[in-house]
């Protein structure tokens, strides 16, 4: 479970960027942040890196704090698939997705039965067989991100972040990551999402925190989060909140003609 | 992991064989490839012997050394950046080791192993006056101020060496032109001994991380998040790399490009991972400028070429054809 106490990050000596944010995102749970540009959802993600330390409070992970803990031990159980990523050299997809057991192994080791295994597993669940013959620059989109979190799953733990997957993919590629994710979470993974999807969001999520400029403008289940007044209020931006008839989720409709910029 | 065709081992080994059969065989005495190779087991005519073992074998094991460490310091170098275009020589890591080397050598300080040792101290300066302007104008973050302060603190060092050359009494060091364009002129036994002995520590060193550059290669925060320590991890190779320029720099002077070119072929006959692009690259790097050494003493003659301007004349095109994004990256 990851665990977010009371959360202050902050870079140099300018506002922090994140503002005392307390939320978990537990198993078999997709946990979605959500929030406008510059609310602070990228800088969670860099917390969870352990690329910045919180100034106060706390981040965990199954109880351990995240900063100053051993990067590898924390990387078997957390796999954390950041928003951009380009390989500097071309990589095999099996070469690339086998980096996943890069925290389990030592410099010589070459991979174990139990790396295989959990390779060929993660090939299997993310649905990336038919990619393996090819290089990472020969991927598409909506491929790329599988293959992304195919090295995720090969890292072999319980937790998954997902920093915005969707962004470029279409709509077919877009839900298969969606549905992917969700098939995830049913299994027992603790899942926590960031995107600007709102409305897939509230389709798939169990437990949506809306972030504006660094704290918590509204946190809880889709139908509690996804209010006309409160998305209004954090996107500065005139909307109404329906119900979609085919599936009956929450859904977000920005309006037009009436904006201030 | 590592899927690299065997055949390329056998294509990288068969070119290494072939440089120094033929770097043996080319000189005032010309020699068949037989005679190359009984001489060097110690058969055969007596002053055939000596030329190739005294005489030609220090200069093309120094080839070898120096090929392969460059080479493989490009290799490196350009897996931590993640940029193809990084390599000891532009990022002005050759030039701050000259100016180590050059001032032990004016100060006297020529003990067994110790300019290398100096070129290792120029070279790590030289790396953080590179960190430093790079940050200064904008951060480290973007390959192409690297690069620019790379060659701004490159050109600093040149000056700095003809400075330091200056006030040396003539002839009792070597020139300014030997130091900024490389040579292979002066291998003795000696020297070559210690330089191979800091090339072979590195490159192996750079091959254990292999798994460490490929995750590097990704990216710092996929790196990061495959639990990877960035920044140590950096700091580690980027001295390693260093250590392996400066000691060619020791032994042979700047040799520009060889860092450029060979990581690219290697990639390009089918290199795949870091460590295979690393030790492939030694070979093909040594066979390049045994080669290169080849040229620079054949083409004119009598008259001899600087070696860095033969690597220069071969490597300055091809960098312009990565610039313009040729090849697959």
């Amino acid at each position: 479970m990851i665990r977010f106490e009371d959360v202050v990050l902050g870079y140099g000596t300018g506002e922090p960027a994140v503002r005392g944010v307390s939320f978990e995102a537990a198993a078999s749970r997709i946990t979605a942040v959500v929030g406008p540009n510059g609310s602070g959802k990228s800088t969670l993600v860099r917390a969870l890196l352990g690329r910045i330390a919180p100034t106060r409070g706390r981040v965990t992970l199954d109880g351990a704090a995240v900063a100053g803990g051993d990067r590898r031990a924390i990387a078997a159980r957390m796999a954390v698939v950041p928003q951009r990523e380009e390989p500097a050299f071309p990589m095999d997809v099996r070469d690339f997705i086998a980096l996943g057991r890069y925290p389990h192994g030592g410099a010589f080791s070459g991979h174990s039965a139990e790396d295989h295994a959990a390779i060929a597993k993660a090939i299997d669940r993310a649905s990336v067989r038919e990619f393996l013959g090819r290089r990472t620059d020969e991927l598409s989109g909506g491929e790329w991100q599988r293959v992304r979190i195919a090295r995720a799953l090969a890292q072999g733990g319980r937790a998954l972040v997902l920093d915005e997957p969707t962004t470029f993919l279409d709509i077919a590629h877009e839900m298969a990551v969606f549905e992917l994710v969700d098939g995830l979470a049913r299994e027992g993974h603790a899942i926590l999402l960031v995107s600007h999807q709102l409305n897939l969001v509230a389709r798939f999520a169990d437990h949506i925190v809306l972030l504006h400029h660094g704290s918590i403008a509204a946190a809880g289940t889709p139908a509690e989060v996804m209010r006309g007044d409160v998305l209004e209020r954090v996107y500065e931006w005139p909307l109404v909140v329906s119900r979609d008839p085919a599936v009956g989720a929450p859904v977000l409709v920005p309006l037009r003609g009436r904006g201030t910029r | 992991m590592s899927s690299t065709p065997r055949l390329l081992w056998v294509a990288l080994v068969a070119a290494v064989v072939l440089a120094v059969t033929v770097g043996l065989g080319v000189g005032a005495v010309p020699l068949s490839p037989s005679d190359v190779w009984s001489a060097l087991f110690g058969i055969g005519d007596r002053s055939a012997v000596s030329i190739v073992r005294d005489l030609r074998m220090p200069r093309v094991a120094l080839g070898l050394v120096v090929g392969a460490g460059l080479a493989a310091s490009g290799t490196a170098l350009q897996s931590t950046l993640r940029n193809p275009l990084a390599e000891p020589y532009l990022l002005g890591v050759s030039g701050g080791a000259a100016v180590g080397a050059v001032l032990a050598v004016t100060l006297g300080l020529t003990g067994p192993g110790f300019v290398p040792l100096a070129a290792f101290a120029g070279a790590g300066s030289a790396v953080v006056l590179v960190l430093l302007v790079a940050r200064a104008a904008g951060g480290r973050a973007d390959p192409r101020l690297l690069l620019m302060s790379g060659v701004v603190v490159g050109a600093f060092c040149t000056a700095a060496i003809m400075v330091a050359l200056a006030r040396a009494p003539e002839g009792t060091v070597r020139g300014a032109l030997w130091w900024m364009m490389g040579s292979l002129g002066d291998a003795q036994w000696s020297g070559v001994r210690w330089i191979a002995l800091y090339v072979a520590l590195g490159v192996v060193l750079l091959a254990v991380w292999g798994r460490d550059l490929d995750v590097l290669a990704l990216g710092e925060e996929a790196a990061a998040s495959l639990g990877l320590d960035v920044e140590r991890v950096t700091r580690r190779i980027y001295l390693t790399a260093s250590l392996l320029a400066a000691a060619t720099v020791a032994g042979a002077g700047l040799i520009g490009f060889v860092g450029l070119v060979v990581p690219a072929i290697a990639r390009a006959l089918g290199c795949r991972g870091a460590r295979a692009t690393v030790l492939a690259s030694a070979l093909a790097g040594g066979a390049l400028v045994v080669a290169a050494d080849l040229v620079a003493r054949t083409l004119v003659l009598p008259a001899e070429l600087p070696l860095g301007a033969v690597t220069a004349l071969v490597g300055v095109p091809f960098f312009l054809w990565r610039l313009r994004g040729g090849a697959a990256r």
